[in-house]
């Protein structure tokens, strides 16, 4: 180091420590002027307690296993130390419910092709009609794992299904069936035909007006009387039919938008080359349109995927369920709430938050490829 | 107006003729099909609901309203005793939801706008935690958030013969929060009648002062002078009654408190769960807003000699706000339809009501278009309100 | 010019009947008469120039013969099929009609290649493989075969404008329109468009052009049109049109366009 960029680096002690970029970043961002030095000072000081009192509670005092279900020494430490053995003695019964204690695998292999297959789609370089083949392989595996009755698996019903496959089960192929109806919701609400625009507002309209909770009930407790007599459907399909329909509400308001972006050139162009209404739409409009949407798109999932855990209404074992279900029926493990929703909640975050960062993602690629 | 020669008014369009190259024909013929087709699918339901109706003789129509509720509510605005008629138990589930929807709302817009700055803030530290605020209460479901605020809040609150008591009148247990209240006395009403007057005579007054500044130049303290009539106008009409004092204090008796207006703690549950969750969202939408106005316009107002309070009030607010008010009442909308996860937490708003109201009488229908109802009538005006402002705010462009 | 089966040249029209006729055609936006009792024949092979003020109706017209827009009065014949409501009818005349617009309205997400053989493949049922072979001739024939497998953001506007024209001649239409085709581009950009434009004209297609263009007015058409508030002013070989305007209208405008 020369003599000149020495003096400089030790002129100020802060800098002698961390280099003078380092220092002058953080005088500007934490130290500019009394205001911000009293509030970083004030703030570092309180975040320092709560960190300890919480690493403290989780890390350092947590009990991470009991002996069969002798929850006392967890009851002890109670506010002191968290009671991660919950998690430990319960975690198959939170992510798979009351599927059958052999036949796990099964359920287990599922989550993993979700996984895959949210992946893949994320990454540009996979999107081909090869895609959606590998979708549909990959349902139509789900299905046949999760149900059985072929290959020598045994059968189970859905009652038996529970935890995380049932979160992602009814956000996944609620999205997938209400994406084509949600399509079509918003060409017909942008259509001339007055008949179909109405059925289309009105449909929109009614199910955006209401909550997630009353189309659950409606599905529950009326789709039974709506049917006939012999016809039964059992309780996850009627859960999968309220989202589906809810879910092609919100679905056809956010490809509307992507529709009345599109400039009417591009309309008046398809129609003097002598396209169809059919055939424009296709090739022309919903391209285009629904790749401008992808990020709101991908938020309307998410959205959904949050609001899968209001089927625990319905008496239905998602995640969430199945994690309350933990600490309200073994006396041995009530009152650990905390740490069963913590771990349920960090579940959805991580999942959440992927895919929030991979919306942001895409939404600053399609913001760079139109300043070209 | 002259009247125009036959040549040069516009003919009367031109008959449809039967065949489907008639672009008109062509239109009413998919629309007979898809309302058809919309129409069979009605009538099939239909049917079936009816057939289903009489073998399982469910009852229909609305006449159990007039009959005897039979349950207890534990949070009242109104008065209700189970002997009350399912109609006033319904009333009372509004009234709930409405009072979690209002203060939620209030309070999420304050917190919210709070984290959108904090976001922007200079600060490193206040910026980062801002940050984590949002992007870890946005996604985690909000009835994941609901259960652990339950736990945390039924926990931690004392039995109620050791309840806190940090204020006179104001008692925290875990049987919820009782709090004192002005007792009934004949002059609230005119009290709360003064209250509006002079929220009346604030916008006469600032109508008033923006056109006197048009004609003379001379600006009017319509902030200050409004909120002196909003505080003495209350206060005249107090004193008028005679300063009555008289309250209605909370007193333990047994196991409960008596008196006063008890909060249960299902009600601070649902609403610092929705306070917070909604909070999150709302600081993205305020984050965005002062984002958006490009800083080129703080500058121009700068330039022309407008101080920093000035430009924030005339250039830079009212620019950011046209980007944020519909988002924002988007969010609004959602923290009503959200607050029916009171369900959840066991909060007796329009949807618990309704939901004992429709397993009691088996009369699930009627019910839940109860729900659909209540919530419609919300989303339908606050839509209406949001879409009356973008038209009075909107940009005029060519 | 090689006279090969791929070129341009359109069929002469049948006993010698004009290609396109606007008898007494009146068009209303609501209650606003856009288009006055307009009269005007295309003969096959000319080339007319429209140009006026703006709201003057030119593009207004042009849009009504491919039917982009409706006319309430009137009688609108292309090729000896009356355009009507009837929609077989308005689909026979699009495939006849070629379009240039203003602003290109190329198909973003489609490359080049893809924009040309498109309407071919969907609306002529024509194989993949001649629709390509179709479509490399006409990008030759303005001059950028090169840019085939680009997408239409990465050309300059000259570039697009050209692509645009060869899009609509890939359909092999009888006749083009063009509506203020060089209107939206930077001005070293117009002289590659309207060169493409002017081998067109001497190829024998036939043309109507609504342009300001009026270099390319005196160089390739027959007859030069001027109109103003929905109607026809003018009408007259471009040489006498330039030369002795015979309305006063017409010589505000021409003063108003020559003048700088």
């Amino acid at each position: 180091m020369s003599d000149a960029a020495a003096s400089m680096n030790n002129r100020t002690a802060l800098g002698g420590v961390l280099g003078t970029r380092a220092a002058q970043w953080v005088r500007a961002n934490l130290f500019s002027g009394w205001l911000n030095t009293a509030v970083t000072l004030v703030i570092a000081y309180l975040l320092a307690k709560a960190l300890y009192a919480v690493v403290s509670w989780a890390l350092f005092n947590a009990v991470w296993d009991v002996p069969g279900n002798q929850t006392q020494v967890c009851r002890d430490l109670h506010g002191i130390g968290a009671c991660w053995a919950l998690i430990t003695h319960n975690y198959r019964f939170i992510f798979f419910g009351t599927y059958p204690y052999e036949e796990q695998w099964r359920p287990a292999i599922v989550v993993l092709i979700f996984l895959g297959l949210y992946g893949a789609s994320a990454m540009r370089r996979f999107w081909s009609i090869k895609l959606l083949y590998a979708w549909v392989i990959g349902l139509a595996a789900i299905g046949v794992l999760m149900w059985g009755g072929v290959f020598g698996m045994p059968l189970i019903e859905t009652d038996r299904w529970g935890g995380l496959p049932i979160t992602l089960i009814l956000a996944t192929f609620g999205a997938v069936i209400a994406f084509p109806f949600g399509v079509f919701l918003a060409l017909g609400r942008r259509s001339n035909l007055p008949a179909i625009k109405t059925l289309c507002v009105v449909y929109i309209e009614l199910i955006r007006g209401v909550p997630l909770v009353s189309m659950l009930f409606m599905a529950s407790v009326m789709l039974p009387l709506f049917l006939p007599q012999d016809l039964t459907i059992n309780k996850l399909l009627r859960a999968q039919v309220a989202v589906i329909m809810f879910a092609a509400a919100y679905l056809a308001e956010v490809v509307r938008g992507g529709l009345q972006a599109i400039p009417k050139g591009q309309y008046e162009a398809a129609n003097a080359l002598g396209l169809t209404y059919w055939q424009g739409t296709a090739f022309i409009i919903l391209p285009q349109a629904l790749r401008i949407v992808i990020p709101p798109l991908v938020n309307t999932f998410i959205a959904m995927f949050k609001d899968t855990s209001l089927v625990s209404i319905i008496a239905i074992y998602d995640l969430l369920n199945a994690a309350s279900a933990t600490i309200n029926t073994e006396p041995a493990w009530r009152g650990f709430g905390i740490e069963a929703y913590l771990f349920v909640a960090l579940i959805y975050w991580v999942f959440c938050f992927s895919m929030s960062k991979y919306s942001q993602h895409v939404e600053a690629d399609l913001a760079r490829a139109q300043k070209r | 107006m002259a009247s125009i020669p036959a040549s040069e008014r516009r003919p009367a369009a031109p008959k449809m003729r039967l065949s489907l190259s008639d672009p008109i024909f062509r239109s009413v013929v998919y629309q007979v099909v898809v309302v058809g087709a919309v129409g069979s699918l009605v009538w099939y339901l239909v049917s079936n609901l009816e057939a289903n109706m009489e073998t399982r003789k469910i009852a229909s129509g609305f006449g159990f309203l007039t009959r005897e509720a039979g349950f207890a509510i534990l949070q009242k605005l109104i008065d209700y005793a189970p002997t009350d008629t399912y109609l006033r138990a319904l009333i009372v589930g509004v009234l709930n939801t409405v009072l979690v929807a209002v203060i939620g709302i209030v309070l999420a817009t304050i917190l919210g706008t709070l984290l959108g700055i904090g976001r922007l803030s200079r600060n490193w530290l206040v910026a980062r935690l801002c940050t984590g605020y949002v992007e870890t209460l946005r996604n985690i479901p909000l009835a994941v958030q609901l259960f652990f605020w339950y736990v945390v809040i039924k926990d931690n609150l004392p039995a109620v013969r050791q309840a806190l008591h940090p204020l006179p009148g104001f008692f925290l247990s875990q049987r919820g929060l009782a709090m004192a209240v002005p007792a009934d006395n004949p002059a609230n009403p005119w009290i709360l009648a003064a209250f509006a007057v002079g929220v009346a005579a604030t916008v006469a007054l600032s109508r008033w002062a923006r056109r006197r500044q048009a004609a003379t130049g001379q600006p009017f303290p319509t902030l200050w002078v409004g909120a002196a009539l909003m505080v003495a106008l209350p206060i005249l009409t107090w004193l008028a009654a005679g300063a009555p004092t008289a309250f209605d204090v909370p007193e333990l008796r047994g196991f409960n408190f008596r008196g006063g207006i008890v909060l249960i703690p299902e009600f601070v549950t649902l609403l610092v769960g929705l306070t917070t969750y909604t909070a999150a969202f709302i600081a993205e939408i305020v984050r965005s807003g002062i984002l958006a106005v490009s800083h080129g316009q703080t500058e121009a107002a700068l330039a022309l000699g407008l101080p920093r309070g000035l430009t924030l009030r005339l250039v830079v607010l009212p620019q950011a706000l046209r980007v944020i008010v519909p988002p924002m009442i988007s969010q609004y909308l959602n923290l009503t339809k959200n607050s029916s996860l009171a369900l959840l937490v066991g909060y007796p708003d329009i949807v618990s009501v309704a939901n004992t109201t429709l397993n009691q009488t088996g009369q699930a229908i009627e019910g839940i278009a109860i729900i659909m109802a209540v919530f419609l009538a919300i989303s339908l005006s606050i839509s209406g309100i949001m879409n009356w402002y973008n038209k009075k705010i909107a940009l005029v462009e060519r | 010019m090689a006279a090969t089966a791929a070129s341009a040249r359109p069929a002469a029209g049948a006993s010698g009947r004009p290609m396109i006729e606007l008898q007494h055609v009146n068009k209303w936006y609501g209650q606003f008469h856009v288009l006055r009792d307009v009269n005007l024949t295309v003969e096959t092979g000319q080339k007319i120039v429209i140009c006026g003020p703006s709201g003057s109706g030119k593009s207004t017209m042009i849009r009504c013969i491919n039917r982009l827009e409706e006319h309430q009065q009137g009688k609108i014949v292309v090729d000896g099929v009356e355009l009507t409501a009837d929609l077989r009818n308005i689909d026979t005349i699009r495939r006849e009609v070629g379009m240039v617009f203003q602003h290109f309205n190329l198909f973003p997400h489609l490359t080049v290649l893809e924009n040309l053989t498109l309407a071919p493949i969907w609306v002529r049922k024509t194989p993949r493989k001649e629709a390509e072979d179709t479509a490399m001739h006409f990008l030759r024939r303005v001059r950028i075969p090169e840019q085939a497998s680009k997408y239409p953001g990465q050309l300059s506007g000259g570039q697009q404008q050209r692509v645009a024209i060869a899009r609509s001649l890939c359909m092999r239409p009888k006749v083009m329109l063009f509506d203020e085709p060089t209107s939206a581009l930077d001005p070293e950009m117009v002289k590659e468009v309207l060169d493409v434009m002017v081998e067109l004209a001497k190829e024998g297609m036939t043309m109507m052009c609504v342009t300001h263009e009026m270099g390319f007015a005196r160089a390739v058409a027959d007859k030069v049109i001027f109109m103003d508030k929905g109607e026809i002013v003018e009408s007259n070989a471009p040489t006498e049109f330039f030369a002795h305007p015979k309305s006063d209208r017409t010589k505000l405008f021409l003063s108003q366009i020559l003048g700088h």
